[in-house]
């Protein structure tokens, strides 16, 4: 398991039911499961990975972030995951919308469009930056969304979520000391991420 | 195909049920037969048993050589010692449906209520019946073995349309249920296909007003047709064409086709040869009114009937752990009529999974070897297996 997915399953509560979105290879809702007995499901939209984790003994179905949120109730979930996926959906603001209506909680990670590294490249090269994280050109990425993580909060504040935790951490996942100042971790920050919860939720 | 015999009843095991069943219908049928196959062992908790629920025209030899046709049982790749439905591990039951006719009651059978003398068939007088009159004859079966919780529920097609109505009309008595290439409701195009397979079987002189088995005879041109096209809607156009292409096999064996229409040229295709091959090897083990009775009983289908039209009520607050399968090159059961199964249980926040494997073997893929599908349905009982604490 990444390590960033281990700090989001210190997010989690024990014997919670957990919606991970984007499952993958499905190691953090196995994880989850084994270690803190949640109820935790996974929508994957790659079917080979759904294969993989069915045949693990896992529950994720075939699906994606924006078409299948809207079928569940509300309420329906402890916390809703999305991991290194928003900046990739057709409609990331209504994605976070349908996670915080079927989940109490929902854990949010997204690489970071503020690093330095972005910034320098696109001021002194005026191309779109390539680094580690953004590695994809313009023409055929998948991150039709990117943002920063100011970008992030500002959209928290307009829709009314409240922001219980965030972090900043490097590619690998290691926590990045940068908490106190967000101007700092949008600057330094390779991924953020949020543990949100709705307004009176 | 015309001297074709009325099919032998053969003995088949079964439990009679005396208190018979209250059909959707409103008939009482009293007594029952239900005839069943198991494998492996009952555990001492007595939790380890799956029902497999068989397709259409399938039957309860599913993993034996059936006793009329000889042929290895008709999920014997998918269930036995080591396979993915592993008999080592689970005991594993299946039962002949209601309306069959291979030792269940269904037309066939000697009538024996208070209208019949002991002496006559049921025919066409066999009352029409569904799905759920499928599935409480095998909830009576599984008490009657002692089981109070099914491990698993499983079957594809009209097997997995008995799975949805299990987890409906009881949904406490099993862990798991596994509905493949299958849909919560029985589309106009399958309704259109089933109606063109009674007409055919109608249209045949032999099937006389369905009373076709005093006279000695089967309509087996009619059933033999009905076959043919059902067969074409469980391939799929690229699988016809990998198998059969435009071949044409010539004039000499054409004589081997039992009374079949005499082509233009002396000459068949390769893919009419073969369906008159399996048009006339169904005559052999099926009966013309079962098939009748059960097309109709599928056509009813519609788990959201019951539920005022809202599929999802039906599944609110179930218990079951869901794993839907869908193959890409089915066009009877297509993807697509899945996703509405799987909405419905999204909407009921179901712990659901959901695998459409990929395939060109179109419906009839559940009953032949796909190494993902064996994957997902091993991993799939052994991640409830976990979850349950059984292992």
């Amino acid at each position: 398991m990444r390590l960033d997915q281990r700090l989001i399953a210190q997010m989690i509560e024990p014997r919670t039911r957990v919606l991970d979105i984007g499952s993958g290879d499905g190691s953090l809702i196995d994880h989850l499961f084994r270690s803190r007995g949640c109820d935790a499901r996974g929508i994957e939209l790659n079917m080979q990975l759904v294969t993989r984790s069915v045949a693990h003994g896992l529950p994720v179905m075939h699906g994606d972030a924006d078409h299948d949120l809207a079928h569940y109730p509300d309420h329906a979930f402890d916390y809703v995951v999305l991991q290194r996926t928003l900046q990739a959906v057709e409609n990331p603001r209504e994605v976070l919308r349908q996670m915080l209506r079927i989940g109490r909680h929902a854990i949010v990670s997204f690489p970071n469009f503020g690093h330095w590294q972005l910034r320098l490249k696109l001021l002194f090269s005026g191309r779109m930056p390539m680094t580690a994280v953004w590695h994809t050109p313009w023409y055929e990425t998948p991150n039709i969304h990117p943002c920063t993580i100011r970008d992030f909060l500002e959209l928290c504040r307009q829709d009314g979520y409240i922001v219980e935790q965030w972090m900043a951490v490097d590619e690998e996942g290691e926590r990045a000391p940068w908490r106190r100042s967000i101007r700092l971790a949008n600057l330094f920050g390779e991924q953020a991420l949020f543990l949100l919860r709705r307004r009176g939720a | 195909m015309n001297s074709t015999t009325p099919l032998a009843v053969g003995d088949h095991p079964h439990i009679r049920i005396d208190e018979g069943l209250d059909l959707d219908c409103g008939v009482h049928l009293a007594p029952i037969d239900v005839a069943y196959c198991t494998y492996g062992t009952l555990s001492a908790r007595r939790d380890n048993a799956i029902l497999i629920c068989h397709a259409f025209t399938g039957d309860q030899y599913v993993a034996e050589q059936h006793p009329l046709t000889g042929k290895p049982g008709w999920w014997s790749s998918m269930v036995g010692p080591g396979k993915p439905i592993d008999t080592d591990r689970f005991f594993v039951i299946c039962s002949n449906v209601l309306g069959g006719c291979m030792g269940t009651t269904g037309p066939r059978s000697v009538r024996t209520d208070s209208d019949g003398d002991g002496q006559e068939l049921w025919g066409t007088a066999f009352p029409p019946i569904t799905i759920r009159d499928m599935v409480r004859a095998q909830y009576k079966l599984v008490r009657a073995l002692g089981i109070d919780r099914l491990f698993a529920v499983i079957g594809g097609s009209m097997g997995g349309m008995q799975v949805l109505e299990w987890t409906v009309t009881y949904p406490h008595m099993m862990l798991a249920a596994m509905p493949i290439a299958t849909a919560p409701f029985h589309s106009a195009q399958n309704i259109a296909f089933n109606e063109v397979g009674r007409q055919a079987i109608i249209a045949d002189p032999d099937w006389l007003a369905g009373r076709y088995w005093q006279a000695g005879v089967v309509p087996a041109r009619g059933l033999a047709v009905a076959r043919m096209m059902a067969h074409i809607t469980y391939l799929s156009e690229e699988a016809l064409t990998r198998k059969f292409g435009r071949r044409v096999r010539r004039g000499p064996n054409q004589g081997s086709a039992p009374e079949g229409p005499v082509s233009l040229f002396g000459d068949i295709f390769e893919v009419e040869s073969y369906l008159r091959y399996q048009g006339s090897s169904f005559v052999r083990r099926f009966d013309a009114n079962s098939y009748l009775t059960i097309t109709r009983a599928m056509d009813w289908f519609d788990i959201a009937a019951d539920h005022d039209g809202e599929m999802r009520a039906a599944f609110i607050g179930t218990p079951v752990r869901f794993c839907v399968v869908s193959f890409s090159s089915d066009w009877l059961f297509p993807t697509s009529s899945a996703r509405v199964l799987l909405r419905a249980l999204n909407q009921a926040a179901a712990n659901v999974s959901f695998v459409e494997i990929e395939t060109d073997k179109g419906h009839d893929a559940f009953l032949l070897e796909e190494p993902g599908f064996d994957r997902t349905v091993r991993g799939f009982l052994c991640g409830v297996a976990e979850h349950a604490g059984l292992n």
